[in-house]
C-alpha cells in the first residue's frame, strides 16, 4: 500500500473537508486517518490515504491537490509517509 | 501511525528552519575511459557522463516533489583526472581540454558542479599531476562548473611540502585570472590532508580509485533545526544540550539516508555514503555560528568557542552514526566564512581571528573554507597557512581542508561578493611574518608516530 499525507493548513472556513475529501473520491484515493487541530490560529489538518488505487500520476495528483488549495486559500501538500516514518520512528 | 504533531514538526523544520539536502552527489568512475590520445578520451569521458548521469537532475527533481524537501543541488563527482588523464595529456593544455569537456558534460545533464578535477599527491607528483596542478588556474578560469582539489598529504605519508609550495603559487594565480570577479575561481578550489573518496560536498568532491564504477552520495543540511532546536533549552546543563543536539542530528541524517536509498533506487546506481556534515548557508538562521552563539558564546571566536564546535561536531555524529547505516564523506560542521552570515558578523565584529579558526578546524572537519585575504598575500605565506593546516589533519588523523581566496586587489577591511550559496566574505588579516625560507626548503614532511599518543 502506497500511504501518504496530506496536510492542509490555512484559515479555517466551511467546508475545506468536504472539497478534499470529494477531490480525493474522484481520484479514486481512499482516506485512512483524519486529524486536526489549530495551530497559531491557523486551520492545520492531516490525512492519512492510501495512494496506490489512483490512476493519476503522484506529482499530477499532488499539482490537483495544490490548485485546489489554491482556490480555497489554503496551503494543500502531499507528501509520501517515508519521509516522516523515518525521521520521526526508529 | 504518524500523528499531526510529527508531521507539522517536519514540516516546519522544512518550512522555516531551512532544512533540505543539500546535495545529491553522483560518482562517476571515468577509469574505464582512458586513452592515450586526449581526443579520444574527452569523446568516451562526454559520453560516460552523459550516460550516466541523464536521469540524474530528473530523478533529483521527482523526489524533491514527493517528499516536498528541497534538493538544493545535483552534483557529479569523477576520478581525479590526474589519473585519468596521465596517458594522454603531454601539456597542461591538454588537460584543459578535459575541463572543458567535463564542463560541457556538466551543463548538458543539468548539474551546477562537477568534481574530480584533481590531483592526490599526498606524498608525490606524477608528472601529469604536476601538469594539472598547473593547468588550474586556466582551466577555472575557462570553465563554468569545475571544482579542483588537491591531496597534499596524510597522517600514512606525511606531507609534500613540494606541492604545498606549488599550490601557493596555483592559488594566486587562480585568484588573478579571475580578478575582475573577486577571484572567485578560488572558490572552486580546495586543497586537502587525509582527502576523503567519498566526499559529496564541493569543490572536493571527487570519486575515489576504491569506489565502484558509479555511487549515490548525499549529503544534509540543516543548521537552521539544530538552532531551532536549541531555542527551546536555553541556560540549561550541557547533558540536556548535547542530547537535543543529537536527537536533531538524528532526524537531519535520517532524511539524508531516506533520500540517499530512494535516488540509489531509482537510478539503479548503489548508495555509497551519507555526509553528516553540518552546512550553513548565506539564508538568515541557517548558520554554524548562530548556534555557538545560541549555546552562549556572545560572539564565536569568544573563548569557549572551540569546545563549543566540539560539542556540536561530536553530538551530530553521535545522531548521525545512529540513523544512517553507511556515513563517510567529510561527516563535521563545516565552517566557512563567506557561505555563513554569523560568521561574517563574527568577523566584522572582530571576534574572530584565522587563527582562532585553525583552533576550530583542530576539532571539525573541514579547514579553512571560503576565507577571503589581502590580494597582495604572498604565495609563501598562502603555503604556510596550507602547511599548518595540513599538519592538524596530519597529526590528528582527520580531513582538513584549505579553501583560501586572496581577493586582487583588495585589503583588509573591503569584502569580497561570490552570489548564490558562496556569499560575500570579509577579507581577514593574515599575518605579516614571512615563512618564505621554510617552504622554500622542498621535500617532505615525513610520516607521525602512529603511537605514542600522548
Amino acid at each position: 500500500m502506497g500511504k501518504s499525507i496530506i496536510t492542509v493548513v490555512g484559515k479555517d472556513q466551511v467546508g475545506i473537508i468536504a472539497r478534499v475529501c470529494t477531490f480525493l473520491a474522484e481520484s479514486n484515493v481512499n482516506i485512512l486517518d483524519i486529524s486536526q487541530t489549530i495551530v497559531d490560529g491557523y486551520f492545520n489538518m492531516m490525512m492519512i490515504c492510501d495512494t496506490s488505487c489512483t490512476d493519476k500520476a503522484f506529482i499530477a495528483l499532488s499539482d490537483g491537490l495544490e490548485e485546489l488549495g489554491r482556490k480555497i486559500g489554503c496551503i494543500i501538500k502531499l507528501q509520501r509517509e517515508e519521509i516522516f516514518e523515518s525521521m520521526q520512528r526508529i | 501511525m504518524i500523528n499531526l504533531s510529527e508531521v507539522i514538526e517536519t514540516n516546519a523544520m522544512i518550512e522555516k528552519e531551512n532544512l533540505d539536502v543539500r546535495t545529491i552527489t553522483l560518482g562517476i568512475s571515468l577509469l574505464d575511459c582512458i586513452s592515450d590520445d586526449v581526443e579520444t578520451l574527452c569523446g568516451r569521458i562526454y559520453s560516460k557522463i552523459a550516460k550516466t548521469a541523464e536521469n540524474l537532475v530528473r530523478t533529483g527533481e521527482e523526489i524533491e516533489r514527493e517528499y516536498a524537501i528541497p534538493v538544493v543541488n545535483k552534483r557529479i563527482s569523477v576520478t581525479p583526472i590526474g589519473i585519468v588523464g596521465a596517458a594522454a595529456c603531454r601539456t597542461p593544455d591538454d588537460f584543459v581540454r578535459i575541463a572543458k569537456a567535463l564542463d560541457r558534460a556538466a551543463s548538458d545533464v543539468g548539474v551546477n558542479f562537477l568534481g574530480g578535477y584533481s590531483a592526490l599527491c599526498a606524498k608525490g607528483m606524477t608528472e601529469a599531476e604536476r601538469m594539472l596542478i598547473s593547468s588550474i588556474p586556466e582551466a577555472l578560469s575557462v570553465t563554468e562548473r569545475i571544482c579542483s582539489s588537491v591531496a597534499l598529504g596524510s597522517t600514512r605519508t606525511g606531507i609534500n611540502m613540494d606541492a604545498v609550495a606549488l599550490m601557493g603559487k596555483i592559488i594566486r594565480e587562480t585568484a588573478e585570472r579571475t580578478a575582475d570577479r573577486d577571484s572567485i575561481g578560488c572558490a572552486k578550489l580546495v586543497v586537502f590532508c587525509n582527502a576523503p573518496d567519498d566526499n559529496p560536498f564541493m569543490a572536493g568532491a571527487f570519486h575515489g580509485v576504491t569506489e565502484a564504477d558509479a555511487v549515490i552520495n548525499v549529503g544534509v543540511s540543516g543548521p537552521g533545526v539544530i538552532k531551532h532546536a536549541l531555542e527551546g533549552v536555553r541556560g540549561k546543563d550541557f547533558e540536556i544540550l548535547s542530547e537535543t543536539v543529537k536527537r536533531t542530528a538524528f532526524k537531519i541524517t535520517r532524511l539524508g539516508q531516506l533520500v540517499a536509498k530512494e535516488a540509489s533506487k531509482r537510478l539503479g546506481i548503489p548508495f555509497g555514503i551519507v555526509d553528516l556534515s553540518l552546512a550553513p548557508t548565506p539564508a538568515v538562521g541557517d548558520s554554524i555560528s548562530d548556534i555557538l552563539e545560541l549555546m552562549g558564546l556572545e560572539r564565536t571566536g569568544a573563548p569557549g568557542t572551540t569546545a563549543a564546535l566540539a560539542l556540536l561536531n561530536d553530538q551530530v555524529k553521535k545522531g548521525g552514526l545512529m540513523a544512517s547505516s553507511y556515513v563517510g564523506g567529510l561527516s563535521g560542521s563545516f565552517i566557512p566564512v563567506s557561505e555563513d552570515q554569523g560568521m561574517i558578523n563574527a568577523v566584522n565584529a572582530g571576534a574572530l581571528s584565522i587563527e582562532k579558526l585553525e583552533a576550530m578546524t583542530c576539532i571539525c572537519s573541514v579547514g579553512l573554507d571560503m576565507i577571503a585575504i589581502p590580494g597582495d598575500t604572498e604565495a609563501s605565506t598562502i603555503s604556510g597557512i596550507i602547511a599548518d593546516e595540513m599538519a592538524i589533519g596530519m597529526i590528528n588523523q582527520k580531513t582538513t581542508a584549505v579553501r583560501l581566496i586572496p581577493v586582487i586587489g583588495k585589503g583588509v577591511g573591503e569584502s569580497a561578493t561570490f552570489g548564490g550559496l558562496l556569499g560575500y566574505a570579509p577579507i581577514m588579516k593574515v599575518s605579516k611574518f614571512s615563512c618564505r625560507d621554510f617552504i622554500g626548503r622542498g621535500g617532505r614532511i615525513p610520516a607521525p608516530v602512529h603511537s605514542f599518543k600522548n
